[in-house]
């Protein structure tokens, strides 16, 4: 069963893009892409303090099938980068909404938000 | 699931990286019904294979025994590769590419004509796989009885028919296993009877990733009809001294730097067909198949280049990653192999 997180906002494109508390922005990919694309075996990120505009290309994930852009839901700076990914990409397959984040954004325009996808939306994008 | 040349075949039951490492550590089975067999029957018939194959027939002389083989258009390339069993002077048994099916049929009827032989496609036969250093231990516990001693007499690239059973010491995944060939019926029941014994479905994600590991190449990939056997790695396959054969006269002729390599990575990322290579700053050729090597933990590729002599990189979106050329294969029965180019 392909699992949808309800405490965040969805890109088509299959990222997830989840508020924290301290106002950064977390970025990964759907249970749903993980699934799709297969085991995950090279994480490329941004770098800390890239600034990125939203639905820009923000970085790639290789499976074993196919490499896909990663695109990041909104714009501002990146703050940080899962590390652990370099290690063990296939955290994105086991963990896709939590351990298997990709990078936070410190955004610069937090009313982005509101434009994506709610989960509801993108389920059904997902169940098409 | 994906369509394979008209067949519906999973690219992966389960995760694709498990099922490859279940095939190097203990036993994996591919449906591979998808291939063709075609026999090959009448006086004529080691006269019309040693007219047909790039390898030498005649070497061929154990009943049973197989050979790996290129089949060459007059100009010298590659129409298709295929496994030839001997199994009497006049009847063979070949197993050819799926996507090659009918353009082979087509070849071998048109080259038989006015000969003493004739063909016959097993379409009712489905292949099985079993590969892994358990294949043998496990389907001996399974098959019993007959099957059993049959399997027990082959050696390495040998295979025999017992009953409606065609059992081989071959496969396509640098580890020891089984091919076995059999009616539909009794396939499906072979198949369940593996899964319950623990024997692990294995999908065509790894069964590329495990023959791109044994350096063996992959038809419509790594070649097709605009290369030569000797630029597709395949020089040791290739018998010319005292023979004439279909490509003979060309493949004497022929002069091409063009080789095919094994390339490592040496940084992160993943190396993917038709990824341009260079030296320096000249583009020397490109990847002709590439992914993620789980037995190595890094990518590996196939490539097909005209120059050897220098520091080779990929092209991988617009960054040169620097890679390390090896002369395949890059994995033999579950251990990396490294051989400098």
């Amino acid at each position: 069963m392909v699992k949808f997180a309800d405490d965040r906002y969805y890109l088509e494109s299959h990222e997830w893009a989840k508020l924290e508390e301290d106002g950064t922005v977390v970025v990964g990919i759907s249970d749903h892409a993980q699934e799709a694309l297969g085991d995950v075996v090279f994480v490329e990120l941004p770098e800390v303090g890239d600034e990125l505009v939203a639905k820009s290309e923000a970085g790639v994930v290789e499976s074993v099938k196919a490499a896909s852009d990663i695109y990041t839901p909104i714009s501002g700076v990146v703050s940080a980068i899962n590390e652990q990914l370099e290690e063990s990409p296939e955290i994105v397959n086991d963990f896709p909404y939590d351990e298997g984040w990709f990078f936070k954004i410190r955004p610069s325009d937090s009313t982005e938000l509101s434009s994506l996808l709610s989960v509801e939306k993108y389920r059904e994008i997902c169940e098409e | 699931m994906v369509n394979f040349a008209g067949w519906d075949m999973p690219i992966r039951y389960d995760s694709q990286i498990e099922e490859h490492h279940a095939v190097r550590k203990s036993v994996g089975v591919f449906d591979v019904s998808h291939m063709a067999i075609i026999e090959i029957f009448g006086n004529a018939s080691q006269l019309l294979l040693g007219k047909l194959l790039a390898n030498d027939i005649s070497r061929l002389r154990v009943p049973g025994k197989a050979l790996y083989s290129a089949m060459l258009d007059f100009s010298g390339h590659v129409i298709d590769d295929l496994i030839v069993y001997f199994l009497a002077n006049d009847r063979y048994l070949l197993v050819v590419n799926c996507v090659n099916r009918e353009k082979d049929i087509a070849w071998f009827q048109q080259r038989m004509r006015h000969m003493d032989c004739e063909l016959n496609e097993r379409e009712d036969l489905s292949i099985l796989a079993i590969q892994g250093p358990d294949a043998l231990s496990k389907t001996t516990e399974i098959l019993g009885g007959a099957y059993c001693s049959t399997l027990e007499s082959l050696t390495e690239f040998q295979g025999a028919w017992c009953e409606e059973y065609f059992i081989a010491r071959t496969g396509y995944t640098g580890e020891r296993g089984l091919e076995i060939m059999l009616p539909a019926t009794p396939a499906k029941e072979l198949w369940k009877k593996l899964l319950l014994h623990g024997v692990r479905p294995i999908g065509l994600g790894a069964r590329d990733t495990l023959r791109l590991e044994a350096g063996m190449n992959l038809y419509g990939n790594d070649m097709d009809e605009t290369v030569t056997p000797f630029e597709s790695n395949m020089a040791a396959t290739v018998v010319l001294e005292k023979r004439e054969f279909i490509g003979s006269e060309a493949l004497r002729l022929h002069q091409s730097p063009r080789i095919l390599v094994g390339l490592i990575m040496n940084d992160k990322g993943i190396l993917r067909p038709h990824y341009p290579v260079f030296m320096e700053n000249e583009l020397v050729g490109e990847i002709t198949s590439g992914a993620f090597s789980p037995t190595l933990g890094t990518s590996i590729a196939l490539a097909r280049v005209n120059k050897t002599d220098g520091n080779l990189t990929v092209e991988i979106r617009g960054r040169r990653m620097s890679v390390a050329l090896v002369r395949p294969p890059f994995v033999r029965n579950g251990k990396p192999v490294c051989n400098t180019w």
